[in-house]
Formats: C-alpha cells, structure tokens, sequence
C-alpha cells in the first residue's frame, strides 16, 4: 500500500494534482461552513439576547453562559460535578459493556439457554429502560451505586442482543473450518466468534457512551446531591436557565470528546 | 495396498421439520495413500456431505467411514480467510488450533509462503490481495498442519477463468509432487480429469456412484502437470465420456 502511494506520488499528472485540490477545497469549504454555523448561532443568540428580541429568562444567552462556566471554573466545583458524573459514566459504561459481552458470551455458548430467554430479552429492549430507573435506584441504592446501575441497565439489553446476534452471524465456514483443524469450542470463541466482532463491539461501544450518559442523567435526576445531571434539575427547578443552559453545553462537549476518543480507538484496533 | 480412507455402503439422510432428505444412498469408495481421487456430480447431489463425512464433520446415518489419518485439511469454496489476519497470521492458524505453532513450524510456514510466491504479502491483509493469491495462502494455512489427507471442496470455483487454470494447474502440480492423497470435489470435469488420478461420478440426489474411472495419460512425456493433461487426446476422451455420464442436456 505505502509503497503504490510513493509511486503514485512520482508520476503525479496535472489532471490528478487537479483533482486532489478540488477535493481538498470542498473538504475546506464543508469545515469552515461547520464553523461558521457555530459562530453565527452564537453571535445571533447573544445579539438577540442583549436586542431583547428573545426571553432570557428562558433562553439565557451566550454571555451570561460563559460568565457562569468561568465562575463555576474558579471555584472548582465545575470539575466536581464533572468528575461525579463522569465517573458514573465510566462504571455504568464498563458494566453494562462488560456485562453484557459476558451474557452474550453465556447465550452463545448455551445455545439452549438463549432459546429459552428470548422473549424475556425482546421485551426488556423494547421496554424504556428510563422506566425502569426509580425501581433500580430503590433496589440499589439512593447513590452513585444506583444511578451506575441505572446507566448500566440502559446499555445491557442492546448490548445482549447486537453482540448475540453478531456471534451468530459468523460464516458457518469460518467456524467448520476451525472444526477441521479440530478446534474445541473455548478455540471458537477466541479465534473466530469474538474476533469476527470486534468491529460490532466497537460499534456497541460508540453507542453504549451515549446510553450511560443517559442513564447518568436520568439517575442524577432522580436522587443525587451532585453532578451534571444535578446542575440541570437544580437549575430548572429555581429557573436558573444559565445553569440548565451550560449543563447542557457541558454535556455536548464530554459527547464530542468521548465521540472522538472512539473513533480514534477505532482506527487503532481494526486495521484490516 | 494401504488405504487412507475408506467408505463402507455409507448413507445420510438429513432431517429438517418438513421433510427429511436423503443425501447419499449405499456409497463405498476407498482412496489409496498418495491417490488423488475427483468427485463429479450434478450440484446438490451430495458430493460435499462426502467430505462432511469424512472431515468426521457429519456422522453416516448408515454405513461406515474409516479414515486412517493424523490430521485432514480441508479447502472451501471460498478461501475463508480470516479478514482480521494478515496472510501469516492466517496460514498459523490451523497450527494455533492443534498448539504446534512452534519456532520450527512458524519457520516452516515462513518457507512455504516463500515457495508459493507471497513473501512479499506475508504482513498483508486479505482485503489487499488477489484471488488467486488468497486462494494460495488458503492452500499454504491447510498444508502447515502437514495433513496426510486433502479434502478439497470445489476450492477454485469463485476464481475466474483464467486464475482457476493457472490456480488449478498450480496446486494440482503440488499435490503430486508432494503426494498428497486428496479428495476434490467439483462440477468442473476438465479440472477433475486434468488433476486426479480417479474421476468417481455421483448420480442426482441421492447420490449413488455412477461410474469410477481410472486416469490414466499415456499419451504423456514427462512430469504430470494438469495443464499438459489438458492437451492430450485422451483428455478429450475422458471428457466425454464423464459428459454423457452426466447427461446435463437431455433435450437432446
């Protein structure tokens, strides 16, 4: 591959130096509109603002947010409720993830087993799972215990069911094969069934980050005395709209880094 | 004479919730070590669940099957090449299975890689190369187990044309000289009597044997290769011969 790029990029023709630029410029022309979008929602947002043209009370502005995540940057406790609420992310992300890789596993490899639970399974994922969370939180605990494990049981679910789907999913001949070389069924598992996933578990990954947030922030809804989840009811509640307003910016922001740290593990791990 | 794999009046029938379908009925052939053996039938008689059965991938629903072998490799259709590995990684893999993927095997391989012309391809993923290059590292991961018999299951027939031959021509050579016993599976009757030594052709399902030929080229100087097979009159002959067995056009 590398070396077809080099030569490639010896005979390069004026046509294709063309054509490279062309796509380099729509490329440019694509991000700079993304930006610009940004720039002047915020700007149009912040002008209505201070023109009265909309209701700050209710819409808050760009300013004033900026104002309040700065205060709340000084006085630390901006990274307390971010580090509660992503800490409860990550253990609601790990359990549902790992838990549900697990199940899938055991369903696999009792095939039995999964015949008998499939209606159960069905229901639960057609189930909101947010329903669920007042009686878990009960259950579990009023704490952060509770609302991991209400993040948790929003991912499961759909975890069970895409990765039981996919292991079942492998090409009968990849798995005969392995049986003619003599492969007991632990050799299955780990040479083919779970590595012919790893593109499907990444991609449960991608979306479990985003149902353990939601879990988080339905948690922290219901119970905490902290959070981001927190700020937000808090905020509502005593029609503090700047406070609702940057939780929920905040929340963008932890999304884009979390979107981006897994597509970059994506890139690291499939190279094929 | 020694055997390395035998069928006694074997018969399988497969059961699904309709209906119950019966695959091969009362077949007994016996494949001599080092024989190269073709099986030629009308698709879905039955051929592959022969080696399904001797692969010990099926049990007989009749009859019995004796393989007297260490290890048995079998090809498909497809190369079944494992996307996530590259082509070294991918020809380990039967020797990962069995735990023999020591220094000297790994060594081995490597020499094997070399000798089919995919060295250069070893860090490769399948995604990057050819069919007929696939097709080889399919071929080098089944010989590094070192099996004393091939089961072959119509392994050329997602090539093209033009790479089936050469492909054909290729492994047909190896397996000769190395002196593989093998069992190919194919609806290709040039491919089946430019390789084998034994052209078995089934009936429609159930597959009965029809008739067995012996082939033999002694219109041949020098190395057996399948391509100079394929320039003998007595190619020609054969040809026929297994083509009327067949009777594919009966509107004649």
């Amino acid at each position: 591959m590398l070396k077809r790029k080099n030569e490639q990029a010896a005979i390069i023709s004026k046509e294709h130096e063309e054509y490279l630029r062309s796509i380099n410029r729509e490329r440019h022309f694509i991000r700079i509109t993304q930006i610009l979008i940004f720039i002047f929602g915020i700007i149009f947002w912040e002008l209505a603002a201070r023109k009265d043209l909309i209701d700050t009370f209710l819409t808050s502005s760009p300013g004033a947010i900026l104002n309040l995540i700065v205060k709340f940057i000084n006085d630390g406790s901006l990274f307390r409720h971010l580090l509660i609420s992503t800490m409860e992310t990550i253990g609601g992300f790990f359990a549902g993830t790992l838990g549900g890789l697990l199940i899938a596993i055991l369903l696999w490899w009792f095939r039995r087993l999964a015949l008998i639970l499939e209606p159960y399974i069905v229901i639960l994922n057609s189930l909101p799972k947010t329903a669920l969370a007042p009686i878990i939180i009960l259950w579990v605990g009023m704490g952060y215990s509770g609302i991991i494990a209400t993040a948790a049981s929003i991912s499961i679910v759909v975890t069970i069911m895409t990765l039981y789907t996919g292991f079942n999913g492998v090409e009968k001949d990849k798995i005969i094969l392995l049986k003619t070389f003599g492969a007991n069924k632990f050799q299955i598992l780990r040479k083919v069934i779970i590595p012919a996933n790893i593109p499907n578990i990444l991609s449960v990954i991608k979306v479990n980050i985003g149902l353990s947030w939601i879990g988080v922030i339905v948690g922290e809804f219901l119970v905490s005395k902290a959070g981001i989840g927190y700020l937000i009811l808090y905020g509502s509640q005593t029609f503090k709209l700047d406070l609702v307003m940057m939780g929920v910016f905040v929340l963008g922001v932890i999304a884009a880094i979390m979107y981006f740290l897994s597509s970059w593990l994506e890139k690291k791990i499939i190279k094929y | 004479m020694e055997y390395i794999c035998e069928l006694r009046n074997v018969s399988k029938r497969f059961h699904t919730i309709n209906n119950e379908t019966k695959a091969i009925d009362d077949i007994s052939f016996k494949v001599r070590k080092g024989e190269i053996v073709s099986i030629v039938g009308p698709s879905g008689s039955g051929k592959s669940t022969v080696l399904s059965l001797i692969a010990g991938l099926e049990q007989p629903s009749e009859g019995e099957v004796i393989v007297n072998t260490r290890s048995i490799g079998f090809m498909f259709q497809k190369d079944q090449l494992y996307e996530w590995r590259n082509v070294y990684k991918n020809c380990l893999l039967g020797l990962e299975v069995k735990n023999m993927d020591n220094e000297e095997n790994k060594i081995k391989v490597k020499r094997m890689l070399e000798k089919y012309g995919l060295t250069n391809f070893k860090k490769h993923y399948p995604s990057q190369l050819s069919g007929g290059m696939r097709q080889r590292a399919a071929l080098v991961r089944t010989l590094a187990i070192e099996p004393d018999l091939l089961l072959l299951d119509e392994p050329f027939s997602a090539l093209d044309y033009q790479t089936r031959l050469s492909i054909g021509d290729e492994v047909g050579t190896i397996l000769r000289n190395e002196k593989i016993s093998t069992i190919l599976v194919t609806h290709d009757i040039p491919e089946a009597v430019s390789i084998s030594d034994r052209v078995i052709v089934f009936t429609e399902r159930p597959a009965k044997i029809k008739k067995e030929y012996e082939i033999v080229f002694d219109d041949l100087s020098g190395e057996r290769t399948p391509m100079k097979c394929r320039n003998t009159l007595t190619f020609g002959k054969y040809f026929r011969e297994i083509w009327r067995d067949l009777d594919v056009e009966k509107e004649e």
